[in-house]
């Protein structure tokens, strides 16, 4: 394997300084957070940066904190195995855990944050569509102030976002949600652990007060779209409606038709397609009859 | 760029300057010759570099040296008790979950990981945890098995 060529490392201490830095040193730098992608495109990928700004001691960065009203904010510099385990992130929103720990290995998830994930805008990005169907925003912070996006919006395409060059995704915020939300992520792939989703999908529903009702449906896709995507027209055939099998399936018809994948190594569109089908089906399935369930389950729950 | 740091290495303060881009995984091997630590895949896929950071287990080929001033490091040639292999080491030993030896180092590193965070894990645990540290001679069977005698072993300690 490769070895990087020299670099220079900075460690601003806070937000304002590194947004300088960058200002300062010009464009070719990149921010550092876990590292898990930067080091293995410096190494693999030939990516030279001229120089390199690490995040990790930025405290503001870091932390899940849920606030008053219910809304629940998570540091961008926040691992995926502290989402994965959170006490809040676990008993408010399963669904967003079991999605932090698809991500790689116990040893990637101690190193790889959220806001690296996001900010790299990988298209499978298994997080994505767990954060997007919960309606998540993201904080950026530049030079001149802070600014908040729909997550959703953040992506342009396969790995690029709507950050300037000196703009740092600073936490990903999770508006308040209701009691009787209910969600699933599932992530189909070729083997259980350590691989790259070929589909994933979040779904996430508030029912009524009767508990079959459907108020609400929010469908979030990845790797099936440059960029995680909702699938809105799924969404609409379900609210207002109970969620029978057969709706499901129309539901999971629907997405398929509404998800723009491409054929490559892993598979080909047409079965990226018809995986949105049957797995958007299961979610809502799994979402709507299912309290939610432990760890140990996680093999049944996708197959 | 070479960059001052000071590190805890296995129990000892040490000072270091170190080039910024070197990689945990040479900075330990290369530059201060503990070779326990493997390359196996360099691209955080294998496990084989596994060492603890902070106390938790992470791929030693993906960290940039200039990133460590204040870090606390153990490896595998830190992992035992005074002159006693740790349980762990020792189960490995016993159960045969050891053939070429090469990601031994980085599946013990885990499984002392693992022990610390859950002394009484099911096989399930076991095989989620180990799940990025790749092994091609044994199967699996063994190690798992020599991961749940050492729990048994640790927790009969504290006992």
């Amino acid at each position: 394997m490769k070895r990087p060529e020299p670099l220079e490392i900075f460690q601003p201490k806070s937000l304002r300084e590194a947004s300088a830095l960058v200002k300062e040193k010009g464009p070719g730098g990149r921010f550092l957070a876990g590292g898990t992608d930067l080091v293995i495109a410096v190494k693999e990928k030939g990516l030279k940066p001229k120089y390199v700004v690490d995040l990790k001691r930025i405290p503001a960065l870091t932390g899940i904190r849920e606030n008053g009203d219910g809304a629940v904010t998570i540091g961008a510099l926040t691992t995926m195995r502290e989402v994965e385990i959170s006490p809040i992130v676990l008993k408010k929103y399963p669904f967003l855990a079991r999605s932090a720990a698809e991500v790689g290995s116990v040893q990637i998830r101690n190193r790889a944050t959220i806001g690296g994930n996001m900010a790299n805008a990988t298209p499978s990005a298994d997080v994505a569509p767990a954060l997007i169907a919960l309606e998540a925003k993201a904080t950026i912070a530049g030079l001149n102030g802070e600014r908040t996006i729909e997550l959703e919006q953040l992506f342009r395409g396969p790995g690029q976002t709507v950050l300037a060059p000196e703009e740092i995704l600073t936490a990903i915020v999770i508006p308040p949600v209701s009691a009787a939300l209910r969600g699933d992520y599932i992530k189909f792939s070729p083997r259980e652990m350590m691989d790259l989703a070929y589909v994933g999908i979040a779904v996430a529903l508030v029912f009524n007060g009767d508990g079959k009702t459907c108020r609400k449906a929010r469908i979030a896709l990845g790797a099936v779209s440059p960029t995680p995507m909702r699938a809105r027209r799924a969404e609409a055939l379900l609210e207002n409606q109970t969620i029978t099998e057969e709706l499901a399936e129309k539901a999971g018809a629907e997405a398929a038709a509404e998800s723009k994948p491409i054929s490559d190594v892993r598979s080909s569109a047409d079965y990226r397609r018809e995986m949105v089908r049957v797995n958007t089906k299961r979610a809502l399935l799994n979402a709507a009859v299912r309290e939610p369930a432990s760890w140990i389950e996680r093999r049944d729950w996708r197959y | 760029m070479k960059k001052k740091i000071q590190i805890t290495l296995n129990g000892k303060k040490t000072d270091l300057e170190v080039p910024s881009h070197r990689l945990l995984l040479d900075l330990l091997r290369d530059e201060i010759g503990l070779t326990g630590t493997k390359e196996g895949c360099g691209t955080g896929d294998c496990g084989a570099c596994t060492v603890l950071l902070n106390g938790k287990a992470v791929n030693s080929c993906l960290i940039f040296s200039g990133e460590l001033d204040g870090a606390d490091i153990v490896t595998i040639e830190g992992l035992k008790i005074g002159p006693e292999l740790h349980p762990v080491q020792r189960a490995f030993v016993q159960e045969g979950g050891v053939q070429c030896g090469y990601c031994t180092s980085g599946m013990l590193m885990m499984s002392k990981a693992l022990l610390d965070e859950n002394p009484d894990p099911s096989e399930e645990d076991i095989r989620f945890a180990i799940s990025g540290n790749l092994c091609r001679c044994t199967g699996y069977a063994k190690i798992v098995k020599a991961v749940q005698d050492a729990s048994r072993e640790l927790r009969a300690r504290r006992t």
